[in-house]
């Protein structure tokens, strides 16, 4: 059973705005037959001040799938297209208080059905850009289309290199006999074979175990803190982002995203696998949040 | 409000006197069956009568060809790499496209370390084609593995049959029999399966035990050496109370064979009709006419069925979908694709899978909730009209695909 937050169910048991608008302007139909999800997202715009007057959703699709098509029309409602546009699939997610990462992609479906339905009302095609594969990585809700893309495209050799261009593989390690596998397939077509390491390798920049003779002061905790931190920085910064320490109230660790990590779709997936890597180096419960936005907390916390 | 359970076929409850038979294998006779003292050697006794049990229920002709091991994938995997083993100049596997997991994963790792193969068709009531079966069989072929009865449909395989076929091409046949054990009966003795798997939890044993059923004289090699448990051919310290518990289950099973066969089909068939007649555009998939006696399949086209089972959990119902989204997958089950059943009907299976404690009164109300969920969510559906399918569903609602 899928831990959905009880907003999900909410928005699943009792949805809002959902059946067709016979009089709708702009519609986006959009869907993977395949993932078993389909999305037909009607909206009513006012010519003049192109505000969305009113907005419903038909769905074929499971439990999130529908949440997010509500929580969607929701939020959209009374925003003008543009404002409408800079809504993200995090921000439907969040507005759900997070979705199970298998679930990701029923936000950005929600999210490509509002991209459709204004180029529909603009009266331009909308182009889907993105392929969907089996999901790999469960710990950074990567999949097996965009791991493959980024092998091939920097030519990556070795599983830390996935680790650090996509993040997949660098929470808990379970998905590493995937990575190899795509790795060997796109190998073999540059004529090369993969070689895996037959133990794990040293990372230079990560701290040490725990000393065994006591515990550590507080000076010392934030100290390792910042270099857990500093070992992650690399795979934030191949994607043009950064994390910064704000401040460490006990159990609770407080950051700000930096660059693309701010806002970025991916964030509170992000966050969940720093806090992972966090629990297992400092050996005991962290929490991350970060600073700036409550809505991200319940996210990152959404473990 | 009770809960309804129709999830049989996932597992089962352990049945009262299962457990109460379980309980002193823990505190009491908790020896260790290899060892010399009174300890061990109550334990030896009772796992010797849970085998004999066993060999009851499968009708295997001696109590030594039954090897107690962890689960039905663990049967699996000893049955077909020991076969493997034993053969290593064959390099080809004979299989369905049907199959669970446990064996479909493992011969599909196994083509990667060089094996081919063969995964038999099925139609579209998810029947074998037995030509095409009798034209793969050679002497390439190291094992042909065929489930007795589909989990997800309950179609039931003619493995007797397909048997009999391996063994005059001199290939050994194995069946993973973990849904059909204790729900039609079986007689190994006078059949030329050499390998079966079984598991506890699926006939109101616990999880965590199984068996792997070998003909005597079929060649061997052990997946897991070790010790000299179960004559050398599964290492390891005997599961004592689970054990137990299974023998107890399979004599109850073999009991209950009647009634599984009489009331709970005639529950299933109720169930099936009484919902077929209220639901429009719904149908029961697989081989209806030979199948196990306690399953019912249905696809409700234009929904998706996580999000009917969400609001049959709802009502306290529970049973199991083969949609894309329960198993977190990006496909559908492999079992309706196989049989060629369309996304938008595939999306929308149901399983529901009855057992001996199945009550007509929870029949009867499964029957008068699904139909209001149903017409709810297809309210909800773009492939949906006022009150039936749009015209033309698919032309109706056609989305750009991602």
């Amino acid at each position: 059973m899928w831990d959905y937050s009880d907003k999900v169910k909410e928005h699943f048991f009792s949805p809002r705005n959902s059946g067709a608008m016979a009089d709708a302007n702009a519609v986006g139909d959009v869907g993977s037959i395949n993932c078993g999800d389909a999305l037909r997202l009607m909206l009513k715009v006012d010519p003049d001040s192109e505000t969305i007057v009113d907005a419903r959703f038909q769905t074929f699709g499971c439990g999130s799938a529908i949440a997010s098509s509500s929580a969607l029309t929701e939020i959209i409602k009374g925003m003008t297209l543009d404002d409408a546009l800079k809504v993200s699939n995090q921000d439907i997610a969040d507005y759900l208080d997070g979705l199970p990462p298998e679930k990701m992609h029923c936000s950005v479906m929600g999210r490509e059905a509002l991209q459709a339905a204004v180029a529909n009302y603009r009266g331009e095609a909308w182009q889907d850009d993105h392929e969907e594969g089996a999901l790999i990585c469960k710990c950074f809700a990567v999949d097996a289309v965009l791991i493959e893309e980024t092998v091939r495209a920097n030519g990556l050799a070795t599983v830390e290199d996935v680790i650090h261009y996509t993040k997949a593989g660098g929470g808990c390690s379970s998905c590493h006999e995937g990575i190899e596998e795509i790795l060997a397939k796109v190998l073999a077509e540059r004529g090369e074979s993969f070689v895996p390491h037959a133990v794990e390798l040293k990372e230079a920049a990560r701290p040490g175990q725990v000393e065994p003779s006591g515990r550590l002061n507080n000076l010392q905790r934030i100290k390792r803190i910042e270099a857990i931190l500093d070992a992650i920085r690399p795979q934030l910064k191949r994607d043009h982002g950064d994390i910064e320490l704000v401040d460490v109230d006990g159990k609770t660790i407080y950051v700000n995203m930096i660059g693309a990590c701010s806002g970025c779709q991916m964030e509170a997936q992000t966050l969940q696998g720093i806090q992972t890597r966090l629990i297992e180096d400092l050996g005991e419960f962290v929490k991350v949040v970060p600073s700036r936005a409550g809505s991200y907390s319940r996210a990152a916390c959404h473990v | 409000m009770d809960a309804i359970y129709l999830d049989n076929n996932a597992t089962t409850r352990v049945d009262d006197a299962v457990v109460a038979a379980m309980l002193p294998f823990f505190t009491e006779q908790f020896g260790n069956p290899s060892s010399m003292h009174s300890f061990g050697n109550k334990v030896g006794l009772a796992i010797k009568k849970a085998r004999l049990q066993v060999q009851e229920l499968l009708g295997a002709e001696h109590e030594s060809e039954i090897i107690f091991t962890s689960c039905g994938t663990e049967s699996d995997s000893t049955a077909i790499l020991s076969a493997l083993r034993a053969s290593p100049e064959r390099k080809e596997i004979i299989t369905t496209s049907i199959e669970h997991p446990a064996v479909l994963a493992l011969c599909s790792h196994l083509e990667k370390e060089g094996y081919r193969t063969h995964f038999l068709k099925v139609d579209e009531k998810g029947r074998l084609d037995l030509a095409e079966y009798q034209r793969l069989l050679s002497d390439r072929v190291a094992v042909v593995s065929v489930m007795w009865a589909n989990n997800e449909t309950g179609t039931l395989f003619p493995v007797e049959r397909m048997a009999e076929m391996a063994h005059a091409a001199g290939i050994p046949f194995h069946t993973d029999a973990v849904q059909a054990v204790g729900k039609v009966p079986i007689d190994l003795k006078n059949s030329k399966i050499d390998m079966l798997s079984l598991s506890g939890h699926k006939l109101h044993a616990p999880k965590g035990v199984g068996v792997l059923y070998l003909r005597r004289g079929v060649r061997f090699r052990p997946l897991l050496r070790g010790g000299h448990q179960e004559r050398g051919r599964r290492a390891g310290t005997e599961n004592s109370a689970a054990i137990v518990g299974l023998g107890l289950a399979c004599e109850q099973a073999m009991r209950h064979l009647h009634y599984e066969n009489t009331e709970v089909k005639r529950l299933r068939d109720r169930l099936e009709a009484g919902i077929l007649a209220r639901v429009p555009r719904a149908f029961a998939t697989g081989d209806v006419d030979n199948r196990l006696p306690n399953t019912s399949n249905i696809a409700f086209e234009f929904i998706e069925g996580e999000a009917i089972l969400l609001l049959l959990n709802k009502f306290g119902i529970a049973a199991s979908s083969g949609s894309a989204c329960t198993s977190g997958s990006l496909e559908p089950s492999h079992v309706m694709r196989a049989m060629g059943i369309p996304y938008t009907a595939a999306h929308g299976t149901i399983r529901f899978s009855l057992s001996r404690y199945t009550t007509a009164a929870e029949v009867d109300r499964v029957i008068q909730v699904v139909p209001e969920i149903v017409a709810q969510l297809r309210r909800l559906s773009p492939y949906w009209g006022e009150d039936g399918p749009a015209a033309e569903p698919d032309q109706a609602f056609a989305p750009v695909y991602a």
